[in-house]
């Protein structure tokens, strides 16, 4: 079984088979897309939250750690109670379409980015708030300054997310619907395969995304020691 | 501090990904203004795990130009879907359950399309000996007093509604360690099932098609109670005017035709016809 995973693993990837790039280039397009904008957001948000006091400081901080953990199926279902026809947002039709499953996968990428930010600028900010602030640089004028100095740490918590977002099925299989050249992605398309009884295509599926997830890292990777490299 | 660069290769790199995504965004919306016209068809999993879908959906595409985007769930949750007009037809197999959503008003009309059967399926040494039982209610009888274990799928589905029915006609109440209540679709509950050498009921599409059989063998056929009707519904304009009704009614229709029952009939896997077009009440 195992052999002949990795076998229809390669053939998969050595025939270059249309189907499965469409399937990985909607993948990569959905989980990079979540991922930047929950960076958009989260960034600005992390640092924010490290960075000034005001009440109720601490419950966001500890509900932005809790949704860490928020399981996938619970946020699929609520974008799709949202998206529905008979939801509030119905009549954008956006449900079972690509543009669903990013907001699926933002909203589970979002706190892993925002909670993780939050603690490396506070950790940096540790180092550097007596120096700011004796050149007299206010506190908001500190967000970009830190997130800039903080961005190979960053770059880690950036690949958190992506690795949540490109590993879950839960949402994405409630808000796209699995459907075939549209919603299905590489984890909805090994569920499916699995429960065809087709085991080895699964699980060489499974392999297929386990070698774009190690790739994404691996460029990562070179991308934070090329910086290192600069900064001496 | 480190210095502020305008341009570092990370900073180059990272926008660079913000951008590429960015994009990536506006090319999946301007795809969507010039697609072809398509419906969202709520159906069963024992429909797209045996591929039926993959081989009558091209043809109605190609008569109609009309793309048919199949999500494929439970028959209750498929019912679920159309009553909040979430999809634009469905397509399932519990024939009460659909008559009662014309009846709710959810749908207008409803019609045979076709039909296969539900077979019984279990370890090959038949610990039970439902192998030669005269009925489908004796074998369930069978496996009940011999607390084999039983794998239901458990999920609200035509095919688990099917099973709760024949319990109940075979004067079973089903409980206890033996009977397992999965919550799956049919093709995880086989898989279950080959795991731990359970019976279960399956309709005869996904079995066939099913590949991890293990030691899984069909073990009880042909008792008419076993019949598993798909039915079509055209959903309620009145409900629901949002949706596409116009296309819906010419897959509904399409469905209905020689050309659609043809294909229908012509399908089969591992040279076995799955399904049986029965729309003209044959």
């Amino acid at each position: 079984m195992t052999d002949s995973a990795f076998l229809t693993a390669l053939e998969l990837v050595i025939g270059l088979d249309a189907d499965l790039l469409d399937i990985v280039g909607l993948s990569l397009k959905i989980s990079l897309t979540a991922v930047a904008i929950a960076a958009l957001l989260a960034f600005p948000l992390g640092a924010a939250l490290a960075l000034f006091r005001f009440p109720g400081r601490a419950p966001l901080i500890v509900t932005l750690n809790a949704l860490m953990g928020l399981p996938p199926v619970v946020a699929g279902l609520a974008v799709y109670l949202l998206l529905s026809r008979a939801g509030p947002l119905g009549s954008l039709g956006l449900l079972f379409t690509p543009t669903a499953m990013v907001v699926a996968q933002v909203i589970l990428v979002l706190p892993i980015l925002a909670a993780l930010t939050r603690q490396k600028v506070e950790e940096l900010h540790g180092e550097y708030a007596e120096q700011l602030a004796s050149i007299g640089v206010s506190r908001r004028r500190r967000i970009p300054t830190l997130l800039w100095d903080a961005r190979l740490s960053l770059i880690t918590v950036v690949l958190a997310g992506f690795g949540r977002a490109s590993a879950e099925v839960g949402a994405v299989m409630i808000v796209g619907g699995n459907i075939d050249g549209v919603t299905r992605v590489m984890t909805t398309a090994i569920v499916l395969e699995t429960s065809k009884g087709n085991l080895p295509l699964a699980l060489g599926l499974g392999i297929v995304l386990l070698t774009l997830v190690g790739v994404i890292n691996a460029l990562a990777h070179l991308l934070g020691e090329a910086t290192r490299r600069q900064l001496g | 501090m480190t210095r502020y660069q305008a341009s570092t290769p990370a900073s180059a790199l990272l926008s660079g990904a913000l951008l590429v995504a960015g994009l990536a965004v506006c090319a999946t919306s301007a795809q969507a203004e010039d697609e072809p016209p398509f419906i969202t068809l709520a159906s069963t999993t024992s429909t797209q795990n045996s591929g039926l879908f993959d081989a009558i959906i091209p043809s109605f595409t190609e008569d109609s130009g009309i793309d048919v985007r199949v999500v494929a769930v439970g028959t209750g949750q498929a019912f679920e879907i159309a009553r909040r007009g979430d999809a634009d037809s469905l397509l399932v197999h519990d024939t009460a359950g659909e008559e009662a959503f014309v009846a709710d008003g959810y749908a207008t009309e409803r019609a045979d399309v076709m039909y296969n059967d539900f077979v019984l399926i279990g370890p090959a040494e038949d610990p039970a000996g439902i192998r030669d039982a005269d009925s489908a209610a004796e074998a369930l009888n069978l496996i009940a007093d011999n607390a084999s274990p039983f794998a239901s799928r458990g999920d609200d589905s035509g095919t688990n509604r099917a099973e709760l029915r024949l319990w109940e006609s075979a004067g079973v109440e089903p409980g206890g360690d033996w009977y397992r209540e999965l919550g799956s679709g049919m093709g995880a509950t086989l898989n279950t099932a080959a795991g731990m050498g359970a019976y279960v009921m399956s309709d005869r599409a996904t079995w066939v098609a099913f590949d991890n059989r293990q030691d899984l063998e069909l073990l009880f056929e042909g008792d008419e109670v076993l019949f598993n009707q798909y039915g079509s519904l055209k959903l309620s304009p009145e409900r629901h005017p949002e949706l596409k009704h116009d296309l819906a009614d010419q897959w509904h229709d399409w469905l209905l035709s020689e050309a659609g029952q043809q294909a229908i009939g012509d399908f089969e896997v591992k040279g076995q016809q799955l399904f049986f077009p029965n729309a003209d009440g044959e």
